[in-house]
């Protein structure tokens, strides 16, 4: 299907997300539930996914507030979980930076890995989209997913503990990540990139605040750099006159 | 029992954290050009993070305390290797969570 118009982009980030819908409900029923758990009334945890819209934050935010450490460390743990969005925001700007301010500002609230990683892909699928059609796929892409956050963390606020752990509910977002993953290894900087962002995730699991996964997300973006750039000097042509 | 200062603490300052971190690239740099040598690196942002995310959760679940856990490790497998033969993102999350479930109903 090609992008003709800001609408039909709209139309086909609303279609390319579509396959997130079946892991948005049953994680945010998870946060829901977790939350109302841990004390939290319907009111406090539906405002909870409603002002921050980013589960892994969430879960370690909840999680750590359990365990009564100080706030400080929560706010700053749960945030640097989030700090990936920092790099996302980094690496759209090139591609949406010319729209609007208005339009930058609610697509950054609204920016949430499954957005993120489909709106990347189209972008440089289809590097002649113009500005207001990037934007246009990037809202369509978190149409079918940020209502149902909401709506999710609501019934599962309600459904309460009814959910047994054995529905494995928490290795949904997990699956996604993993699919996702798969459309993007398009060269061998792709491949280097992830290859080594893995080895050194594992080997940072215990660093505090989360802070594994920037420097895993670091390593990799460098090894992705470093390929691509060996690769265009070994193409014949380029660097070698 | 979760304290409601801390509570509103954590839910006011995270969310308004997280939207400085999500704007502050494409609010504050916007349409001004950026260095190559940046825009190279930042090509491979989500091909790091996301595996760099993934990897652990797969090997040590929370869920599980962190042990090893086949079904999880089968159903990360199936997921990636339905991802890359198909490049079909809703067959792969279908396949894994198939796999995740027949698993835990073999295992467990």
């Amino acid at each position: 299907m090609a992008i003709t118009t800001t609408k039909s982009a709209y139309r086909k980030g609303i279609v390319d997300a579509l396959p997130f819908v079946l892991v948005i409900i049953p994680f945010a029923s998870l946060f829901g539930l977790l939350a109302t758990e841990a004390g939290l009334n319907v009111f406090e945890t539906l405002t909870f996914s409603v002002v921050v819209i980013a589960g892994a934050a969430q879960f370690t935010a909840l999680q750590l507030l359990q365990e009564d450490v100080p706030t400080a460390i929560v706010l700053a743990s749960a945030l640097a979980v989030n700090l990936r969005m920092a790099m996302y925001s980094a690496s759209l700007t090139p591609w949406i930076g010319g729209a609007p301010v208005w339009q930058r500002a609610l697509a950054a609230y609204m920016t949430v890995d499954q957005s993120y990683v489909a709106a990347m892909t189209q972008y440089e699928r289809a590097p002649e989209m113009t500005v207001p059609q990037r934007m246009a796929y990037f809202f369509g892409t978190v149409t079918p997913v940020v209502p149902l956050w909401y709506i999710f963390t609501l019934v599962g606020a309600m459904v309460g503990s009814s959910v047994p752990d054995s529905w494995a509910l928490d290795f949904a977002i997990p699956i996604t990540f993993l699919a996702m993953i798969a459309p993007m290894f398009r060269t061998l900087a792709h491949v280097a990139a992830a290859f080594v962002a893995v080895i050194v995730s594992l080997i940072a699991v215990n660093v505090p605040y989360a802070l594994g996964l920037i420097i895993a997300g670091l390593a990799g973006m460098i090894t992705g750099a470093q390929v691509e750039a060996w690769m265009e000097r070994r193409k014949p042509g380029s660097m070698a006159r | 029992m979760i304290d409601k200062t801390a509570l509103w603490t954590v839910i006011i300052g995270l969310g308004l954290g997280s939207f400085f971190l999500r704007f502050v690239f494409t609010g504050l740099v916007g349409d001004k050009q950026m260095p190559a040598w940046l825009l190279r690196h930042l090509r491979y942002t989500a091909v790091a993070i996301l595996p760099a995310l993934v990897a652990p959760q797969v090997l040590w679940p929370s869920a599980t305390d962190g042990q090893f856990d086949l079904p999880r490790v089968s159903a990360a497998v199936v997921t990636l290797g339905v991802g890359l033969l198909t490049k079909n993102v809703l067959a792969a999350i279908v396949s894994g969570a198939v796999a995740l479930y027949g698993m835990l109903y073999l295992v467990g």
